[in-house]
């Protein structure tokens, strides 16, 4: 708060070469906030606009400026530049957690009507589309075999490529290795789809199974995979490595028992995200798996669910009770890739390296 | 126990670039034996060569003889593994592995090796702390991770975890540039105990400690800056600090460098 370095000559200072100069209390951004929100309303209010969207614009311009206004005038014109700054990620912020809060919202609000014991432990064998009742329960079943058979495949797959990527690569083979994961991040999940329906299904000649949509998801689960356990490895301190090595253990035992090890908060994350992102996805499931009414245990034989396509399914339908099902599922799914994330941040915490005394 | 190592004519290179330039010496079994010399010069690069650690950076390469007693560091069907069970190391930095407890730290060489006698690992891992002038501080919390302790102590954790797995050379990378006046002296004590056992070879750019825990000292220098280091001279620790042979070395050490 110095104003020995001036960034423009002195108006606003009361005393050249003193430290101390005028300050806004603690509370004016929440005050300068509450009255561009007034502002905002009030000018929406007046000039009759009904889009809640364009008061909200009002009111976060109104904010930025009356900062930048308010601060020049009392506190000079650097402390006004950094005010501007902060209420500008401010307003950032606040346009990112909208959308996040709303979705939530209306999940919850519209889901958590047919949400119940039966909901989660029926399938929608005979039930008819207009109907009320019925469940999600072979598509929450499917939706976990798939998912974890997936994972089975991509995880270890992704990990050791990345371990190869880091600890052994660094030729014309690990360049290509990387452009090409890099090349898989893009694919769209219809063209993994469609390449497991062309080799899979066409060329092999098996049906529609979990399994299928499994091999899919693998391959759109791989490149994450991939990429957060390199970075997360590169994180590892080489001098770690070397310690190790010093120590005259080999090095597949030191990748093994010091770098994972390290890493492994940080990989289990990553993988946990790749699941994340490929519990949701629709169109390889719809394509390999092809939707059921009925419980199908068995991943390997017969047409199964997923939540997702559960979701398509019941939107498609379009009736009262369809819809209410629709977002039934949708929270489930939300669920469920929250409480695989509570799990993943549980173990990262767990295995994370320890400090303290 | 306590090997003699005897270099003659070598040289490594990072890449295309020689770090070190046709270097020749012995050191002797339980003695201690000093590097010093410029940054750049090579001593590190060296020091990494009497293990096979050097080869672990990428680009690393070496020419020349390494024996210890009469084995070939560098001989075709010399396992660099086996190398760096025989020649130990301790870093500049302390580098205590993070996901270990203080215990399994000490007993990581033998554990990750697999040679080892279950039964005997509670003795051993005691044994390398007592050595380490450890054990009194920790023996209550051998379980607590090792990353809790302080930069001293975490130190002579890494020097008890070199010493577990009996090297028969210890290697010691500036083991005390990070650390304080007290942790040092205690370091510096350890050496003076651990020479009875070992041959240990210290890097280090404090001329004083050079001076007050080393037997021999070699002085490196390089002509200038980009190009290869090279050994000016290795004698007596008493000799080098008061009547070298050589005008560089003298320079060095009377702070008449550059």
């Amino acid at each position: 708060m110095s104003h020995a370095i001036q960034d423009r000559p002195v108006s606003v200072a009361p005393r050249r070469g003193s430290l101390s100069h005028a300050r806004l209390p603690r509370w004016t951004p929440a005050a300068i906030a509450a009255g561009s929100i007034a502002g905002g309303i009030g000018i929406g209010l007046g000039a009759g606009w009904h889009s809640k969207v364009q008061w909200g614009m009002i009111a976060a311009l109104l904010f930025v400026i009356g900062t930048y206004a308010l601060t020049s005038k009392v506190e000079g014109s650097r402390q006004a530049k950094d005010r501007v700054a902060t209420s500008v990620v401010w307003v950032c912020f606040v346009l990112a957690v909208i959308p996040l809060l709303s979705l939530a919202w209306v999940t919850v609000s519209k889901g958590i009507g047919v949400l119940d014991g039966y909901f989660l432990t029926h399938s929608m064998n005979g039930v008819l589309d207009a109907e009320a009742g019925g469940g999600v329960y072979h598509a929450l079943l499917g939706t976990i075999e798939q998912v974890l058979i997936a994972t089975l495949i991509a995880a270890p797959i992704g990990l050791l490529t990345a371990v190869y990527l880091v600890e052994y690569g660094g030729g014309k083979l690990a360049q290509a290795v990387t452009f090409f994961v890099d090349v898989m991040t893009g694919i769209p999940s219809i063209v993994a789809g469609l390449f497991i329906l062309a080799t899979w299904n066409l060329i092999l000649g098996f049906g529609p199974s979990g399994f299928a949509g499994a091999m899919a998801l693998a391959i759109l689960m791989m490149p994450v995979v991939v990429r957060s356990t390199e970075e997360m490895l590169k994180l590892v301190p080489n001098e770690l490595r070397e310690a190790s090595l010093a120590l005259g253990i080999p090095k597949w035992r030191t990748i093994l028992k010091v770098v994972l090890p390290t890493a492994i908060g940080g990989i289990t994350t990553g993988v946990m995200l790749a699941v994340a992102r490929i519990t949701g996805e629709t169109a390889p499931v719809l394509l390999l798996v092809f939707g059921t009414k009925l419980i199908n245990p068995n991943p390997f034989e017969g047409a199964q669910s997923s939540l997702p396509l559960y979701v398509y399914e019941q939107f498609a339908v379009g009736t009262d009770a369809a819809m209410a099902r629709a977002w039934g599922a949708a929270l489930v799914l939300i669920a469920f890739v929250m409480i695989l994330n509570l799990v993943a941040r549980g173990i990262a915490r767990w295995k994370a390296p320890k400090t303290g005394r | 126990m306590a090997k003699r190592i005897d270099v003659s004519g070598l040289s490594a290179y990072y890449g295309a670039h020689k770090a070190i330039d046709d270097i020749s010496m012995t050191v002797e079994p339980r003695s201690v034996t000093a590097f010093i010399g410029p940054s750049g010069c090579g001593k590190s690069t060296f020091l990494r060569t009497l293990n096979r650690m050097h080869e672990v950076t990428p680009g690393g390469r070496v020419e020349g003889k390494v024996m210890l007693d009469d084995e070939n560091l560098y001989g075709s069907h010399v396992d660099p593994v086996a190398v760096r069970r025989t020649v130990g190391m301790v870093f500049q930095r302390p580098n205590p592995f993070p996901t270990m407890s203080i215990f399994d730290n000490v007993a990581a060489g033998l554990r990750l090796n697999g040679s080892y006698k279950k039964s005997q690992l509670g003795d051993i891992v005691e044994r390398s702390l007592k050595g380490a002038n450890l054990w009194n501080e920790v023996k209550d919390r051998l379980n607590k991770p090792g990353s809790g302790l302080s930069g001293g102590q975490q130190q002579r954790l890494c020097i008890a975890r070199a010493i577990a797995v009996e090297p028969d050379v210890l290697l010691m990378d500036e083991p005390c540039s990070a650390l304080d006046p007290i942790s040092t002296l205690a370091i510096e004590d350890l050496i003076g105990e651990l020479k009875e056992r070992f041959t240990i070879v210290i890097v280090t750019h404090n001329m004083q400690q050079a001076a007050r825990v080393s037997d021999r000292t070699a002085f490196f220098n390089l002509a200038a800056v980009g190009q290869p280091g090279k050994l000016i001279e290795l004698d007596d620790t008493e000799r080098i600090f008061s009547n070298p042979s050589v005008q560089a070395t003298e320079d060095y050490i009377s702070g008449r460098f550059g």
